[in-house]
């Protein structure tokens, strides 16, 4: 049995090292405030691992599958207490994907702490920037653990704002201060979603916990899914409704077309958060939400998990696609990621339910944590990149392979991971996702297959331009320092035997959408065609940038449009502002700024005029405002009082 | 009788002892406003104390007084405001000349308030609001050298006398009806023919007109920015909530045969006045007028739930008003600290506020989120309970417009926000002086936006 005590202070901690840090506020600068937040981390790592340990080593187990745990359970906001009342609980539930994240969260959350010791060393608010992890890792933690879906979605909230916070973190910069509004603006208006899903799911589901949530709305015989499923809304079932609106919130966490464009603006924050906030964690909370949730989508509305494979099949295409033509290497890497992660949810769209067909959902979990050891890897390297070259156009990159030989390597392992190459993380997690896509629905699996084949394009094309290209100039700076300080190179290092090794992890013993364990094994006939494809993008890869030549601009001329538009990418971010600013903005404000003005401000103004006129005319001095007021008040009531007579008659 | 009056109206009978005291007091030359802020500070304590004490339920004046679990719970929010009025005001009223009048007319209000929620008869009913509403144009008119306030005076008294004769005609019409004034008979009567629908609209429109419900909203904007800050604090927090606790009273359990009617109308009038009053403070210029359009908006959510006429929207909202008492207060507050020194009432003068004054900032900050509804502050919660309230009765389209709104609403509050913390420009306000009785309360108040939505017990006072 894992010690409540242990599970409680793996979050606890990282907030500890908030409220230190953030109330010690700028005065708290030194090194050690780091070192500090550092050394909770990892004791909150080892905490996990045996949280883990304990849980997988049989506390977890009931029969043959594991079994969700609610460690903790407390009645938080008894709002009311009658029987049609709503009494909203909070607990830990401790269940093989959420002992999952713990490790994930924490230990990518740990290289990140200690990455940045060097990293950020000198900066202004050095003590801040701790103090912000610290609450991001401590609102994630709370996601993951949460037992309760408005527990959730309070701590979804909080990761939301400590994004906020680490996006604009260079508040300076107007770059950053925008990006940071855009990200809080586009994923508030998805959370909208989100708690609107809350309140169907909840009121239909009758409860707010997971738990029941999932056994009241799939179980065929219980009231409450009946209920769900008849009563329907602009010809969509209650529970589907629910159900999408949920996957709203998800998808805009998780970046997923159309609502993923936040996500490039936000690589303004330090690098090192990037590597933790939206390649690692934050951004696959997603897909957790999905996870919880996935007994309900499978069972009760396949239709709506199709839907949201086709969501990530379309967002996986769509962000390789622009990722071949972007020139900031952290953007590259910011679509790479909202690729990967329509790699996860696609598997979840095409998995079933029952043992023996849920191999998607154990994929997606498993390339889950495998992407989010070597995109953690690609975002501190690229970390490390940047802070030598000082910039983040690959044009001032390029032969820096032998500036920079451990991060050169490590880079080169996690491109190798991240496009499947065989007997490395990514190879395992993704092949699975493959097969899972080529037995359930193949139209999925050609798209996927195709941008796997992108990928391995995109990231060499990457890496070659960082470390070969060209022979590297350092003109632009002295070169007074090094590849960096040994605390930026020890994780990097850490994170590459995991990019090496992690694929081995027996995933499915551990994960699967019932709980019970089951074995995979490798098809090496399957591999072929992707492994293949693979290494033609690479080769493609090669052949364009692998060193200075005229061929790449000879092929963006000859792609004319089509590239202009994928590098512009697809013209999204314009759309989205046309919208707001011309229609919302433009239209609707302006209309209700030209009333207030003309109408409400006044008989005085504007329209006002008129009637001064008609008063000067007939030589009466009133202001004629009050009466007015009193005239639009009785056409109120006459109002009013039809419409009553009009519900009257119905 | 005698004693039983005592402990039923306890309230009210010590605020008409605490008007005459403040009486008295006016009588006594040389009274410093240090000294008479001071002791009313005390007096409101006690006052406040005294709602939790010794309560019991039952009817006065054959059936025309009631006193009820849930006007209690009504009472003791309102008292709350009026313990925090002149504790986050302090630094305006200080400065005013006739602060005991202003003290004395508050408290009148607040008579006239506590005897219309306990009201159970159609007359105590019309009479206690005018006694809540007469004072309170007088206090609108406090700025004493001000055209403006002397104006929104004006004009809210003409206004409300209308919609008061439209109450009436409502009420005859109600008594041609029914043949009784009690609420009981009424309720016991449950006519549905058109005159009694036609006098419920009628009666409903002053309430509407009070609460500023789209379209019977036009006197608020103006009448806000004439009047002074704490007054527009006052109207916009103390009536809104006093007039909302007797509609819910009211159409819960007055009109319960009526809901098919009152429903449709409230859900209708709920979308238009979130809609328009969200629309308005979108581009709005002057602070007070935005906050006063702000609050039009929130009035609308209260609607929605009102309309559900369920016990838990009745909790969500007592329980969505007590936080909006706290998050419109701090607001006005600040406002009031800033714009009393300066005579600035532009949202532009709020430019780089943050540089001069961080504390006051970051109390804004956390007003307008929780305004907004971000969570976790309490605002947000305030929100989450009407809106699952609106679903509970599944009036999905209108949540799902609410909510939409919700976000559009956090468009002008976010703009404000970055507004006083943006660095680029040179600060327009100076540092502001925060008296230490100010600075305490609004220190309460930020806690109470941070803790009031996650402590459970709040709740359980509330569920009644």
């Amino acid at each position: 049995m894992p010690s409540l005590l242990n599970i409680i202070l793996i979050p606890l901690l990282p907030l500890l090292s908030f409220v230190w840090l953030g109330l010690s506020g700028r005065r708290q600068n030194h090194p050690m405030a780091g070192w500090l937040a550092t050394a909770f981390m990892l004791v909150s790592l080892l905490l996990s691992i045996q949280t883990a340990f304990a849980y997988f080593s049989g506390a977890g187990m009931a029969g043959d599958s594991y079994r969700p745990m609610l460690v903790w359970d407390l009645e938080w906001l008894p709002f009311t207490a009658t029987a049609e009342g709503l009494a909203i609980h909070t607990g830990i539930l401790l269940d093989p994907i959420s002992v999952m994240m713990l490790i994930v969260v924490t230990s990518i959350s740990c290289m990140v702490h200690l990455f940045s010791l060097g990293y950020m060393k000198g900066e202004q608010r050095f003590g801040m920037y701790y103090a912000y992890l610290g609450l991001f890792t401590f609102s994630m933690l709370g996601l993951v653990l949460s037992s309760n879906i408005f527990q959730m979605y309070m701590f979804w909230e909080l990761v939301g704002v400590s994004s906020f916070l680490l996006i604009g973190f260079y508040y300076q910069k107007p770059a950053a201060v925008a990006a940071a509004k855009k990200a809080f603006i586009v994923t508030r208006f998805a959370d909208l979603g989100f708690l609107l899903g809350i309140l169907v799911l909840s009121y239909y589901g009758g409860s707010m916990d997971f738990n029941q949530l999932i056994q009241s709305l799939t179980s065929p015989e219980s009231n409450e899914l009946q209920e769900a499923q008849r009563d329907s809304f602009m010809g969509l079932s209650a529970l589907s409704w629910g159900l999408s609106l949920v996957f709203i919130g998800g998808a805009s966490k998780s970046a997923l077309f159309p609502l993923h464009i936040w996500l490039p603006d936000a690589m303004e924050g330090p690098t090192p958060v990037s590597a933790l906030i939206h390649a690692a964690t934050m951004v696959v909370a997603g897909v957790y939400l999905v996870a919880r949730l996935f007994p309900v989508y499978a069972l009760s509305a396949p239709d709506i998990l199709q839907m949201i494979g086709w969501t990530g099949a379309i967002s996986a295409l769509i962000a390789a696609l622009i990722a071949c033509t972007q020139t900031d290497i952290k953007r590259v890497l910011a679509y790479s990621t909202m690729s990967q992660i329509g790699f996860m949810v696609l598997a979840l769209g095409v998995s079933g339910y029952a043992d023996g067909n849920n191999l998607g959902f154990t994929a997606s979990m498993f390339h889950l944590s495998t992407h989010a050891v070597f995109k953690a890897l690609l975002f501190l390297c690229a970390g490390a990149v940047i802070h030598y070259v000082h910039s983040n156009e690959m044009d001032q990159m390029g032969g820096l392979r032998k500036q920079m030989p451990i991060t050169h390597i490590s880079f080169l392992l996690a491109c190798l991971a991240i496009s499947g190459f065989p007997f490395l993380a990514g190879f395992f997690s993704k092949e699975e996702i493959l097969l899972a896509a080529y037995t359930n629905y193949k139209p999925i699996f050609w798209i996927a297959i195709f941008t796997s084949a992108l990928t391995a394009f995109y990231m060499f094309r990457l890496y070659f331009r960082i470390f070969w290209h060209k022979p590297y100039h350092a003109a632009h700076h002295d070169d007074h320092h090094g590849e960096g300080t040994w605390t930026m190179k020890w994780p990097l290092l850490i994170l590459a035997l995991g990019t090496v090794f992690a694929g081995y992890i027996p995933f499915s013993r551990f994960v699967s959408a019932t709980g019970k364990p089951f074995h995979t094994s490798l098809h090496i006939e399957f591999s072929i065609a992707p492994v293949g494809l693979a290494l033609l993008g690479i080769a493609a890869a090669y052949y364009l940038y692998g060193r200075q030549s005229a061929r790449p601009e000879q092929m963006q001329k000859s792609l004319g449009f089509l590239y202009t538009s994928l590098k512009s990418k697809l013209f999204i971010d314009e759309l989205y502002l046309f919208i707001t600013r011309n229609i919302i903005f433009g239209i609707l404000g302006k209309w209700a700024a030209w009333i207030d003005k003309h109408i409400v401000d006044g008989l005085m103004n504007g329209l006002a005029d008129l009637i001064q006129w008609i008063a000067q005319k007939i030589r009466r001095v009133q202001s004629g405002r009050v009466q007015d007021y009193a005239l639009y008040f009785l056409i109120a009531i006459l109002g009013l009082l039809l419409c009553a007579k009009w519900f009257n008659q119905f | 009788m005698m004693s039983n009056m005592l402990i039923l109206m306890k309230q009210e009978l010590a605020l008409c002892l605490l008007i005459f005291l403040l009486l008295i007091l006016k009588l006594v030359k040389d009274m410093k406003n240090e000294t008479v802020l001071t002791l009313t500070q005390f007096l409101f304590l006690f006052f406040f104390i005294l709602g939790f004490i010794g309560n019991e339920t039952g009817e006065l004046f054959g059936g025309m007084y009631r006193q009820t679990t849930s006007s209690i719970v009504q009472k003791n929010i309102l008292s709350l405001g009026l313990y925090l009025m002149p504790m986050l005001f302090a630094s305006w009223m200080r400065q005013h000349e006739h602060l005991l009048e202003f003290l004395l007319l508050m408290a009148c209000v607040t008579l006239g308030m506590f005897l219309m929620i306990s009201s159970a008869h159609m007359l105590m009913f019309y009479l206690s609001l005018e006694l809540s509403s007469i004072p309170l144009a007088a206090l609108v008119n406090f700025d004493l050298r001000l055209r403006k306030s002397s104006e929104g005076a004006m004009k809210m008294i003409l206004t409300s006398a209308f919609s008061s004769g439209i109450l009436l005609m409502g009420i005859s019409f109600i008594y041609g009806s029914t043949g009784s004034l009690l609420f009981d008979d009424i309720a016991a009567s449950g006519k549905q023919s058109g005159l009694d629908i036609a006098a419920f609209m009628l009666f409903f429109s002053a309430f509407a007109f009070k609460l500023s419900v789209v379209p019977f909203h036009f006197w608020t904007a103006d009448v806000y920015e004439g009047a002074p800050v704490p007054v527009a604090a006052f109207l916009s927090v103390m009536s809104k909530a006093a007039m909302a606790f007797v509609l819910m009273n009211i159409c819960f359990l007055v009109f319960p045969h009526l809901f098919d009617w009152w429903h449709q109308v409230f859900l209708i009038l709920s979308a238009l006045t979130i809609l328009t009053g969200n629309l308005f403070a979108l581009r709005q210029e002057n602070i007070k007028r935005f906050l006063a359009f702000s609050s039009i908006s929130q009035v609308g959510f209260i609607l929605l739930a009102i309309a559900a006429n369920m016990p838990s929207a009745k909790a969500s909202v007592h329980f969505f008003l007590l936080i909006y008492l706290v998050s419109n207060l701090a607001a006005f507050s600040v406002v009031c600290l800033a714009c009393v020194h300066h005579r600035k009432e532009s949202i532009s003068d709020f430019k780089g506020f943050y540089k001069k004054n961080p504390f006051l900032s970051w109390v804004m900050l956390l007003a307008l989120f929780s305004l907004a509804g971000i969570p976790p502050l309490a605002g947000f919660f305030g929100k989450f309970f009407l809106l699952s309230a609106g679903a509970g009765r599944g009036d999905y389209f209108f949540v799902v417009f609410a909510a939409i709104n919700m976000v559009v609403s956090l468009y002008y509050y976010v703009r404000l926000a970055r507004m006083i913390f943006s660095t680029e420009e040179q600060p327009v306000l100076s540092k502001v002086f925060i008296d230490p009785m100010g600075k305490a309360g609004l220190i309460i108040m930020a806690v109470a936006m941070l803790i009031l939505g996650l402590t459970s017990w709040v709740y359980d006072y509330l569920n009644v």
